[in-house]
This record gives C-alpha cells, sequence and structure tokens, in this order.
C-alpha cells in the first residue's frame, strides 16, 4: 500500500497520534542550513497525513504593477502530492516559485502575506532564500541538466550545499531514487547533455533529490517530454511522495488526477478558486467554474 | 473567351519568379568580401616580398644598428611580448571582475545604465587620449617613469578594458538563464552559481573577446609615444620599470629613417615579424580556448 493510498483512511486517526521526531536524523542544523524552522524527521507516514507543511495567508505577489496573485490561502499536507492547475497566466508557477524564494530573483517581483514553511514565515528577515532552499528542492519545466557529467549534476547540490561526504554513494542512492541508474550506471562520466530529454528530466529530478530536501517543487515537469517519458516521471512522482512532499504544477488535468491527493485549482486573475482532495475537485468541485474548467469548457 | 484561356495558361500559380535583385545582391556582397580579402592578400604579398633578404635570424637577434643589414628587432620584439603579458594580466581580472558585476550582481537602475553607457563611450574614445591620461595618471601621478614597461601595459589596458568588459559581458548574457535557475534552485549562493555555472560556460566567449582586444593592444602606437616610450631601445628590458619599445613603435620609428633599405626592407621585415607573432598569440590563445569548451 502507497502513502497515497493510505493517507485517507488513516486521517481520522492522525488526531491523536503525536508526531514522532527522531533526534539525530536532523543533519540539516549541522549543514549550516537552518533557517530558524525546527525540522521534523520523516516520520511513519501513518503520522504525518495530513499535517500542514507549508501554508500561505494571503498571499499576494506583484510583477511590477501587475498582481499574478491574489490573496492566496492553503495548507500544504506533508509527505502527498498536491498539484497546482489553471489556465496558462493563473498564478500558479508564480505560487510554486513564492514557496521556495525564487521569485526573490526577479527584480520587480514583491510578495505580500504570509508563507509559512513548518510553522515560520520563509518572508521573516531572519530568513536566507539560499538556506530555504536546501530544504525546498526545485524541478523545472524544461530539463536542465548543466554541461557537466552526469555524476557532477547529481553531485552538484551536495557540492554546494557543502555535504560532499560519501558522495558516491549519495549520487548513486539519488540515480536509483530517480529510477535513472539503470540506465547510465556505465555512463556516469559522460555528459548530462547527451541523455534523452526524459532521461534528462530525470537527472534533474536526481539533482533535486540527492541533498535530500523535504519538499520538492515541480513546474511542468513533464510537459517537454513525449508520453513514455511523461509516464516515467508520473511513477516516479508516486513513489517519490512516499518520503518527500511534492508540489506539482501542471497544465495536464489528466495527470492531475493520475499523480496528485490534493488538487488547487487557480483561474485568472491569481486567484485560488478551490482547493480539495483530488478525487473531490475532479468528481464533485464545489466551483461552477472550476467544473467548467475540468470539463474543457474553458481554459 | 480568348483572355481567360490566355490567363490560365500563363499563371498556373507555381510560375518562375524573378530572381534578378537575388543575384545581384548576391554578386555586390561576393564582390564587398572580395575588396577586403584581395586588398589584405596584395598587402601580405608586397610586405613579404620585401621582406625577403632582411628578416632573418640576425634581424630577430640584434639590436637595433644604424646600419640596416646589421639592424635588429630583439628589443622591440621582447618589449612588446612583456607589455602583452602584462596588459593580459591586468585587464582579464578587471574586465571580467567588471563584466560579472554589471550582469549579475548590480541591479538595473540608473546608475547601472550610467556606467554601461559610459563603457561603451569609453570604448570609442580615441587612443591618443588614453596615452594623455596615461601620461598624467601612471608617469605623473604615480611616477612609474616615462616609457617603462609598466606605465605602457596601464596605458594600453586602459584602452582595452572597455572591449574586454563590453565581450565578457555579452558572453556572460548568453548563459541561459534556465542553467542560473538550476543552480539557485540547488541552494546555490551567488558566487557558487558564477563560479560553478556561469563562468564555465561564459569563458570561451570571455577568453575570445580577450584575445581581440590583445590584437588591438600589441598595434598600439600612439599611446606608447604619448608617455615617451622611446622609439629604439638597444637593450632587452631588464625590469618593469625600465624603458621599453614595442614593435609598432620601432617600425615607425625605422619608416622614418632617410636610407630606402630602412623603408621598405627593414621596415618588412619588421612588420612581417609583428603579423607572425601576432597571429601565433591569438592562436595559442584559440587554441586554449577550445580545450576549454571541450572539456566542459
Amino acid at each position: 500500500m502507497t502513502n497515497r493510498q493510505m493517507t485517507s483512511s488513516e486521517t481520522e486517526q492522525t488526531d491523536d497520534q503525536q508526531p514522532n521526531p527522531t533526534p539525530g536524523t536532523d543533519s540539516l542544523a549541522d549543514r549550516g542550513t537552518d533557517i530558524g524552522v525546527e525540522t521534523s524527521s520523516r516520520d511513519d507516514p501513518a503520522t504525518v497525513a495530513d499535517r500542514t507543511i507549508i501554508e500561505s495567508r494571503d498571499l499576494d505577489v506583484y510583477y511590477g504593477d501587475d498582481q499574478a496573485l491574489n490573496g492566496i490561502s492553503m495548507e500544504i499536507p506533508e509527505q502527498q502530492v498536491t498539484a497546482l492547475i489553471g489556465p496558462s497566466g493563473c498564478g500558479k508557477s508564480t505560487f510554486l516559485r513564492s514557496i521556495n524564494r525564487m521569485n526573490d530573483l526577479i527584480d520587480i517581483a514583491r510578495v505580500d502575506g504570509e508563507l509559512f514553511f513548518r510553522e515560520k514565515n520563509v518572508y521573516d528577515d531572519d530568513v536566507d532564500p539560499v538556506a530555504l532552499r536546501r530544504r525546498i528542492g526545485m524541478v523545472f519545466q524544461s530539463p536542465n541538466p548543466f554541461p557537466k557529467s552526469i555524476y557532477d549534476n547529481v553531485a552538484y547540490g551536495l557540492r554546494v550545499q557543502g555535504q560532499d561526504d560519501n558522495l558516491d554513494e549519495k549520487v548513486h542512492t539519488a540515480l536509483e531514487r530517480a529510477a535513472l541508474l539503470d540506465e547510465v550506471e556505465d555512463q556516469l562520466d559522460s555528459s548530462g547533455l547527451d541523455l534523452s530529454g526524459g532521461q534528462q528530466q530525470r537527472l534533474c529530478i536526481a539533482r533535486a533529490i540527492a541533498p535530500d530536501p523535504e519538499v520538492i517543487l515541480m513546474d511542468e515537469p513533464a510537459s517537454a517530454l513525449d508520453p513514455v517519458a511523461t509516464s516515467k516521471i508520473e511513477d516516479l512522482i508516486e513513489d517519490l511522495a512516499e518520503e518527500y512532499t511534492v508540489i506539482i504544477v501542471t497544465h495536464n488535468m489528466q495527470q492531475a488526477a493520475r499523480i496528485s491527493d490534493k488538487t488547487a485549482v487557480f483561474l485568472t486573475g491569481g486567484n485560488l478558486v478551490e482547493f480539495d482532495d483530488t478525487t473531490k475537485i475532479f468528481e464533485n468541485p464545489e466551483s461552477d467554474r472550476v467544473e467548467d474548467y475540468i470539463t474543457g469548457k474553458f481554459g | 473567351m480568348a483572355a481567360d484561356t490566355q490567363e490560365a495558361s500563363v499563371d498556373s500559380g507555381f510560375g518562375q519568379i524573378s530572381r534578378t535583385k537575388d543575384v545581384a545582391f548576391r554578386l555586390l556582397a561576393l564582390a564587398a568580401t572580395l575588396i577586403g580579402i584581395v586588398s589584405l592578400a596584395a598587402l601580405l604579398l608586397n610586405v613579404a616580398v620585401d621582406a625577403v633578404g632582411w628578416l632573418d635570424w640576425g634581424f630577430l637577434t640584434n639590436p637595433p644598428h644604424p646600419n640596416p643589414n646589421n639592424a635588429g628587432f630583439l628589443p622591440a620584439i621582447v618589449g612588446s611580448i612583456a607589455i602583452m603579458i602584462m596588459i593580459a594580466l591586468v585587464t582579464f581580472p578587471l574586465g571580467v571582475g567588471a563584466a560579472i558585476y554589471l550582469e549579475e550582481y548590480a541591479s538595473d537602475g540608473y546608475l547601472t545604465r550610467f556606467i554601461q553607457l559610459n563603457i561603451a563611450n569609453l570604448a570609442g574614445v580615441p587612443s591618443v587620449v588614453y596615452g594623455l591620461l596615461g601620461l598624467g595618471l601612471f608617469v605623473g601621478l604615480f611616477n612609474i617613469g616615462y616609457g617603462s614597461v609598466l606605465a605602457a601595459a596601464f596605458t594600453v589596458s586602459l584602452l582595452i578594458l572597455p572591449i574586454v568588459i563590453i565581450s565578457a559581458q555579452e558572453a556572460i548574457r548568453s548563459v541561459p538563464d534556465s542553467q542560473r535557475q538550476a543552480s539557485y534552485g540547488m541552494g546555490a549562493t551567488k558566487w557558487q552559481t558564477i563560479r560553478n555555472v556561469v563562468l564555465p560556460r561564459a569563458m570561451p566567449g570571455i577568453m575570445t573577446g580577450t584575445i581581440l582586444a590583445l590584437g588591438r593592444a600589441i598595434g598600439e602606437t600612439a599611446p606608447l609615444i604619448m608617455i615617451a616610450a622611446p622609439t629604439t631601445v638597444f637593450g632587452v628590458p631588464n625590469s618593469l620599470l625600465s624603458k621599453v619599445s614595442a614593435m609598432p613603435l620601432q617600425i615607425y620609428n625605422w619608416a622614418s629613417y632617410p636610407q630606402t633599405e630602412f623603408q621598405y626592407g627593414v621596415v618588412a621585415a619588421g612588420v612581417v615579424t609583428l603579423l607572425v607573432i601576432l597571429l601565433t598569440i591569438n592562436s595559442v590563445a584559440i587554441i586554449i580556448r577550445n580545450r576549454y569548451q571541450q572539456r566542459t
């Protein structure tokens, strides 16, 4: 039974179950990546079911004078797959990028409101966005491996984060988790750019998970890939959700329905219209506009 | 009726479309290319023919001499190479540093745009003006000696610095943003991103720009005259503060001699030597650059 299947049945029990942080597994503080957020270790899936890891409250994002997100409030559960769907320009990618403060890199972007990661507002002055990004990995729309060897690509995050002990082992583990090891085991020294598009994207996923982040953000990770490569990525995402919290932006509604536990529907103007269990959103949405969107009447 | 059938037979929709302008433009472009190449080839041939009999081992290893048969180029060759090495050491870090600052760190404000505009303008300032600056700044204010290796190198460095900065900026700008995003997304700091991702990708372009700028530097004469570099020195420079001449200065000096042996033979030998050294430096740099490119 996967984590996703378990969560719904275990939801009722979680209230009286204590979270069970295990001291010693938190190596993040040792890496100098402490952002003032209490780090919980990875618990048994049952105990963390529906525990919120990321929560936004009235989050507005502006690009210059344009408002890209309008008062977004949502609670994203730990160790589940949350899909953000909606038409182009609805702000779903902006929301994703505001979680690990990638919007900071855009000069004209401005954020109002609060976004909590493990109950710490990541927009507080004492949060270093670099430290934040070391705990929240990211995979981008088109595969963007570095023009380095496969090994060096996966090792990149480990090296910049100073986790370069047992590098070989960590690189192998990450490639294995990204379901790529079998295909590239003999060519770790060849360039990451020599791989096919689907392999490159799995390489980028391996790169993102190698430093063992707590959350993985994915911005339409399969939109540049063919159906076979897409289905491999989807399988991989389901596996990853057993250990990580995955937040995925997608254009593809079937994809959201297949792989996610929760779905957030953004519609025009940067508004979050509905956020609920994926089955509820796709079978019986509250909002007519969401229903119209899901059934393809617009968007 | 007649008109209808005629029209149908003429206009099938896929008839021949006039290519007159195509052909004319092609010939014009070819002519423009040939004029440049042919005149350069003629010049090289002319100089090479004149240099025959004068360009020999003695010319390359002797100091200048009033007798054209004994005239040598060695001090000027060593002087030019010494100046070039110093220029490369000065302009590469300064130029790349400035380019990194402007592209990666500086926010896009009025100050940045003002600096940017001025760098572009500085690239177009005549070299004699830089000579005057060098005279006032390095020779006058810092007192590092009239016509010394250092004064010459610093002055010409100022001259080519804007070119190095602009080409390095272009190389840095051409690194895809997705690469920077990938690095920042991994929790890399700005410096880690610049060092591991941006600079390796931009380095071939930066090196090309620097090489071209050095090529311009080796031929500069006016700024050297302004800082009072001697046109002829008889000894090889033995320190950074010794007086130095450079190849173009020495050639300029020979061209003003009354004897025709100097005006044609020795000058031609000097020009050929200058060109060969310039091309050698460029090819070595290009080989280094290609090595670098393959590695990444």
